[in-house]
């Protein structure tokens, strides 16, 4: 039995589809302007790698911001419970997830089923997303995804006094021309998000066990800031961790199909 | 007797020069790098409009964000109390002052005798920030003084979800995209950029009257969008909102050569 789930986010959309307990297909692209076009071309592309057409699904669930938008998902599940069900299912003993996406940032706690128990969300403010480092690496003129490396090289990180991502911005450029290597700026920049998300992340409480989903999660300097700033280990998934919110929803379709066949 | 006042802020840096209780000159200057050139540019320009030089200045006061690193000042008082104290001079009746400055916004309360009872400031956050409407009007592609004109002629003003700058912006293209008006999205942004300051206001709670001062107070899109909002009429100043704290500054000035 194949099952798909799809995740469209405000930057990129993604699709994973699963036989039965394994993962076939996933894909990921960047979102177009409107939520169903980017549902299309990823699962398009997605049912393409794995051999089969959406007839051979059986159930398809969409989640992330565009979810209620998508024709060709059967229903919608929240990026929160996804999230969740997505990284419990690739390591049980997991039980936080820290998300950072391109526009919000979350911490879910779950139980050892992959419930939900808590979560905090930050969508609000730019700073503590995704986009803080966009703006900054686009200041810098880096690309966002070579952030990690250059920060690498970092001696001597900087402090960034500004949270406002704004304010940081002209803090950067007055900190590149008074001379500052720019490895010490990526850090300093890793290090000002990753505090950010810690703060959201303490407000429900740390666990032992936690992982890093969402793009950013791929941006190493990023997962060492955040390890550094949260005082304790993350486990890092051997899984691309941009595709667990699609996961999860493939997980939810699992279960939908299963329930109904009974 | 000559007293002197000078607001280095974050974007401009003001001058105001006193002869007993009349404003005699007032100047007005982009920033620079560095505080002391702001601040020996914006006097000397005051000083030659008042056809004066820097001796016949009896005594001069500091204030706004570079006010420590002013040379020829004798005392440096925080911006808080001089734009209480120019705000009290210039209209007695004022209870609370709003100041919206390039880089941050503040509400003061004051009591009858122009003391201040309570304040609050935001210069975390751009949003409700004088660069809040910076970012915006380049956005638009319009000046940050065109902004007022505009909202004032909107049809059917926008209204932007977002508080975040960043995600304002990012809402002001997806109007431009859609071929929305200027003049109804720089109403979208007064708007905006007025619910974001009411917070402010509010947390002082306001009591009549009262005034706006700093820069943004020239922007009558926000003057207006704040008077909506809160519900008050905001009593306009005798002179440039922006040498509020200038003229505070002043008068402190003059009362330390008073001895008071």
């Amino acid at each position: 039995m194949y099952v798909a789930g799809c995740d469209i986010g405000s930057l990129s959309a993604k699709a994973v589809i699963m036989e039965d307990e394994r993962i076939v297909s996933t894909h990921v692209i960047f979102a177009k302007p409107e939520p169903d076009e980017s549902a299309r071309e990823v699962m398009g592309e997605a049912l393409k790698k794995a051999g089969i057409t959406r007839e051979d699904i059986s159930f398809c669930v969409a989640t992330g911001y565009g979810r209620n938008n998508i024709s060709l998902a059967d229903s919608a599940e929240s990026e929160i419970a996804c999230h969740g069900k997505g990284a419990q299912w690739l390591m049980p003993d997991v039980h936080m997830v820290i998300d950072i996406g391109g526009q919000d940032a979350k911490a879910i706690r779950l139980d050892s089923s992959g419930n939900v128990v808590r979560f905090a969300y930050n969508d609000r403010c730019a700073s503590g997303t995704g986009r803080f480092l966009e703006v900054m690496a686009g200041a810098m003129g880096i690309g966002v995804e070579d952030m990690g490396d250059i920060s690498s090289g970092s001696k001597n990180s900087v402090s960034i006094s500004n949270q406002c991502v704004v304010f940081a911005e002209t803090e950067i450029i007055s900190l590149i021309n008074a001379g500052k290597q720019l490895p010490d700026i990526v850090k300093g920049l890793h290090n000002a998000l990753a505090h950010r998300v810690a703060a959201l992340a303490r407000g429900i409480e740390l666990d032992k066990e936690i992982t890093m989903t969402g793009g950013v999660a791929k941006n190493n300097g990023m997962f060492t800031a955040l390890q550094e700033a949260l005082g304790q280990k993350i486990r890092k998934m051997d899984t691309d961790p941009q595709i667990v919110g699609a996961l999860g929803a493939a997980l939810f379709a699992r279960q939908i199909a299963q329930d109904t066949k009974r | 007797m000559i007293a002197a006042g000078c607001d280095v802020g974050s974007l401009t840096t003001k001058a105001v020069i006193l002869n007993n209780t009349r404003i005699i000159s007032q100047a007005v200057a982009k920033s620079s790098f560095n505080p002391e050139d702001s601040a020996r540019e914006v006097m000397q320009n005051a000083l030659t409009a008042a056809g004066l030089g820097m001796g016949d200045i009896g005594f001069c006061v500091g204030t706004g964000y570079g006010r420590e690193r002013i040379p020829f000042v004798g005392k440096a008082v925080s911006e808080i109390a001089c734009h209480a104290k120019g705000a009290h001079w210039l209209l007695p009746t004022v209870r609370t002052i709003i100041d919206i400055g390039g880089q941050d916004c503040k509400a003061i309360r004051l009591d009858a005798k122009g003391n201040v009872v309570k304040f609050i400031t935001n210069d975390k956050c751009a949003s409700g920030t004088g660069r809040f409407l910076d970012v915006m009007a380049k956005v638009l592609g319009v000046g940050i003084d065109e902004l007022g004109g505009l909202s004032a002629r909107a049809a059917d003003p926008v209204v932007l979800a977002a508080t975040c700058t960043a995600w304002a912006q990012a809402e002001v293209i997806v109007h431009l995209n859609a071929g929305t008006s200027r003049e109804d999205i720089a109403a979208g942004i007064s708007d905006a950029m007025a619910a974001r300051v009411a917070i402010l206001a509010r947390a002082v709670s306001i009591e009549k009257d009262v005034c706006m001062s700093g820069g943004v107070a020239k922007n009558t899109g926000v003057l207006k969008s704040l008077e909506n909002q809160l519900n008050v009429p905001m009593r306009r100043l005798r002179i440039d909102p922006q040498v509020v704290g200038a003229l505070g500054a002043a008068i402190f000035a003059r009362e330390k050569m008073e001895g008071r």
